[in-house]
């Protein structure tokens, strides 16, 4: 009997002892997700956005050029400039927390196809807040777009708009609107990295749904899958609306011959982030490659990591036989970008199915009991 | 010497010892309630989804909408009257109907234990489980006993063996010796607890905790029953649950079995401790102290509870092995996997993107799960046939009324399972609205290639 008392007892000491379990030190030989989450940050990350912000910032000033001297030069350099931040956009795409994700910087950026009609008639009217949920499908890049290449198809007359036109001035104002929306929203994000963001970004290295590798990861996995699969090939090419293709729904639609470097950026972005890889830089740290590798994931006989890279491989060699405009292969040949597709559906299917698995990160946002 | 049936059925034991178990499970049952009810997790299972996943033949049990709370609060009232004795049959047969309802509303939320508890509270009703220690007893002394029958306590401890013997049995598989898997996947997940932490990620440990959690399910009912060997045996149980506990999200599953294996102690065991209660609650125990032996009169009521309830036992103890009657691997199909004390045996993740077709127009629609599904159920539907086959047939209705002609739902999924790499799963040319729930196989499930060798 009091043996049985005493078992009790230990039973109670225990589980009061386990319940506040002690917070993630990361000693012996545990996976170090603080060094982790430090890669993530410092050398992915954060650089990435200072990059993007530079971009913009170009940007910003080419356009004030532009718009103070309308030319064919001039609208020339903007255009440049709108591509290579567009191109930096890419690498930033994924990394939809904090305060991004409170203001909606990724759907501020780039929801294509873009708004035309709600364009002209916020120009015309000359009255709209680019910072209203409502605005977001009339800015951001795919905006840029329209109005540096979409409003003619020569560049004497997109130019006219912003010189001779009778609303001239309300087309000056609303590129510069839109180039300063960029802006504001990357030097917000910039700010809050800066000021507090990062270290409690780090801080919350623990295995919970809401712990930043989780989110960092459900994101990178959401990115490849959404944005990139679905946004950039699958839409175009009708795969999702039983074989109708839609050669307007691509990405740079009015450029209309970057679609095929802005999805290879983006994979390239994405890839490296799973290696770990630095933002412009041939150094490689933590990330999810090194974590897989860590818990000796094999499968078939194979590091899954290198299984995924594998596949990237292949996505490369897919995506190079494309042409430039996706607009034009979806009309000349859309069996290529259903190849494309599959090549980009199979990673996604090792990335948010095996490695999700293998990391034991779950998507599930209810804590239910297992058994 | 022989065993003879009839002197078996005639023995007597202490009525203190089912008094201890009715007592604590009621308890128990109250607690894993309110629990329940506490995270929130009515509205977020039963409430906000607009689709369940119902059991073969239980598809007009569902959530009540709002009602579903009452039905908790029954269940918990019912379960705190069983504690304590009051109006036992009508609340045990209460508890044992609302939990099984609960239970059924949605098998995305299956767990062995909860079918555990079902079980038990069926054979509760035909126990005189408020001979003793109960409100009932208490005020009609005639029906108080200090003797019942000593095959009313020992079916519950026979009950008990299964659960282990048969959880120890399914881990006598090639991927859990083996390959120490799921554990493998599971454990490094915990590395960041004191003390042992560093070592969850350790191969030999992944490999030892297989082995010892196979050989520990497989002998602690012989344990417990020995009296030489009950208290290790009991340690080991509290010690390996609290284990389970602090490393798996398995809710209050350790603690029912932790309380539940007490039911293995002499009696005198569970005397003292409704002693101490009563002390407590001033009330005394003496009353119950009669000396009277719940004598059995074999009429053909009696007659037909014995044989009733050994054919639920033979039950028991044959349902698990149905997964015999299928094809290909058990894991790979769960065709039989459900009520058969399998428990934390697989790591098992899939991915579906299902595609609904118009007969007449073949155009397609690309469903996005999120907008009928929520995360749970989704994660769960992604490598459960059966749960594949509902939702494909939910879709088909869905769609019928949207306008879409006589809709074809087809699936393609991935399922990657214990460590090995994703394989496709569900036949992906094969009409799912057109397929049936039936207890035959399942044709368009996909070969697994590869075998998994053992229980």
């Amino acid at each position: 009997m009091k043996k049985i008392l005493l078992i009790l007892s230990l039973i109670v000491i225990v589980v009061a002892c386990s319940s506040n379990e002690g917070e993630n030190n990361s000693d012996g030989n545990n996976y170090d997700r603080t060094a982790l989450l430090t890669n993530w940050a410092d050398n992915i990350i954060v650089p990435s956005y200072i990059n993007y912000q530079t971009k913009v910032q170009t940007l910003v000033t080419n356009t004030n050029t532009f718009v103070a001297n309308p030319t064919e030069v001039n609208l020339q350099t903007v255009r440049t400039s709108w591509l290579e931040a567009y191109k930096a956009y890419q690498y930033i795409s994924m990394y939809n927390l904090g305060k991004a994700e409170e203001i909606n910087l990724n759907i501020a950026s780039n929801t294509y196809p873009t708004n035309t009609i709600g364009i002209e008639s916020n120009i015309s009217s000359g009255t709209y807040d680019l910072a209203l949920l409502s605005q977001l499908d009339k800015q951001g890049f795919p905006a840029l777009d329209y109005l540096i290449n979409g409003l003619s198809t020569n560049d004497a007359s997109i130019v006219g708009f912003y010189a001779t036109n009778a609303n001239a001035t309300n087309y000056k104002q609303y590129l510069t609107a839109v180039v300063s929306k960029l802006k504001t929203n990357i030097d917000t994000v910039v700010t809050d990295w800066n000021s507090g963001f990062r270290n409690s970004y780090i801080a919350n290295n623990g295995t919970s749904v809401s712990s930043s590798v989780n989110k960092t990861t459900n994101l990178f996995v959401k990115n490849f899958e959404k944005d990139i699969r679905t946004g950039k090939i699958g839409i175009p090419a009708g795969v999702f609306s039983s074989g109708v293709k839609y050669p307007e729904k691509v990405e740079g639609y009015y450029k209309n011959d970057i679609s095929k470097e802005l999805l290879n950026v983006s994979i390239k972005a994405t890839q490296d982030f799973f290696n770990g890889k630095h933002f412009n830089s041939t150094t490689t740290g933590e990330g999810l490659k090194s974590y897989l590798d860590f818990l000796n994931v094999i499968r078939n006989g194979q590091k899954l990591s290198d299984i995924i890279n594998n596949q990237f491989v292949t996505i490369y060699t897919v995506t190079n036989t494309l042409n430039n405009s996706f607009s034009q292969q979806v009309n000349i040949d859309n069996s290529k970008m259903i190849i494309a597709y599959d090549a980009l559906q199979q990673n996604v299917i090792y990335t948010k199915l095996d490695m999700m698995q293998a990391l034991n990160i779950t998507i599930d946002y209810v804590d239910g009991d297992g058994d | 010497m022989g065993f003879s049936i009839t002197k078996y059925l005639n023995k007597y034991s202490e009525a203190s010892t089912l008094a201890f178990f009715r007592l604590a499970f009621g308890f128990m049952m109250v607690l894993s309630l309110i629990r329940f009810v506490s995270y929130g997790w009515i509205d977020k299972f039963y409430i906000q989804p607009q689709f369940h996943f119902t059991y073969y033949g239980f598809g007009w049990i569902k959530p009540l909408g709002n009602y579903t709370y009452l039905l908790f609060f029954i269940s918990g009232l019912a379960a705190l009257f069983v504690a304590i004795g009051y109006k036992y049959k009508l609340s045990i047969i209460t508890f044992f109907l609302s939990f099984t309802y609960i239970e059924f509303m949605d098998k995305t939320t299956y767990l062995n234990h909860y079918y555990f508890i079902t079980v038990v509270s069926f054979i509760m009703i035909f126990l005189p489980a408020n001979a003793y220690f109960s409100i009932d007893a208490y005020r009609n002394p005639k029906i108080a006993f200090q003797k019942i029958p000593s095959w009313t306590i020992d079916i519950l401890k026979l009950l008990l063996g299964i659960v282990y013997f048969y959880a120890g049995l399914a881990k006598l598989n090639s991927d859990w010796l083996f390959e120490a898997m799921p554990l493998k996947i599971w454990l490094p997940n915990n590395s960041n607890l004191p003390i042992i932490g560093s070592l969850l990620n350790e191969n030999w440990l992944h490999y030892a905790f297989s082995w010892t959690g196979m050989i520990y399910d497989l002998s602690i009912p012989f344990l417990l029953l020995y009296k030489r060997t009950r208290l290790f045996g009991f340690l080991l149980v509290v010690v390996f649950h609290i284990l389970t506990k602090i490393l798996f999200p398995i809710g209050v599953f350790p603690y029912i079995m932790i309380v539940s294996s007490l039911l293995f102690f002499n009696s005198d065991f569970h005397k003292k401790c409704l002693q101490i209660i009563s002390r407590l609650s001033n009330f005394s125990i003496t009353v119950f102290e009669n000396g009277k032996e719940k004598i059995q009169n074999f009429n053909g009521i009696y007659k037909t509870k014995i044989v009733f309830l050994t054919c639920f036992i033979t039950f028991q103890l044959l349902f698990p092995f149905r997964y015999l009657l299928y094809p290909d691997e058990l894991f790979w199909t769960e065709e039989g996997f459900r009520f058969s004390w399998r428990v934390m045996l697989m790591e098992k993740a899939g991915y579906t993107q299902f595609i609904v077709t118009d007969t007449k127009t073949k155009e397609n629609i690309m469903i996005n799960n999120s907008h009928f599904l929520t995360t749970f159920q989704e994660k769960q539907m992604s490598f459960q046939p059966d749960f594949i086959l509902e939702y494909a047939h939910f879709l088909h209705d869905y769609y019928q009324k949207q306008g879409i002609q006589d809709p074809e739902v087809r699936v393609e999924s991935y399922v990657a399972l214990n460590g090995r790499l994703s394989q496709k799963y569900i036949n992906p040319k094969i009409n799912l609205a057109k397929e049936n729930e039936t207890f035959h196989h399942k044709t368009w499930i996909l070969p697994f290639n590869d075998e998994i060798k053992g229980f």
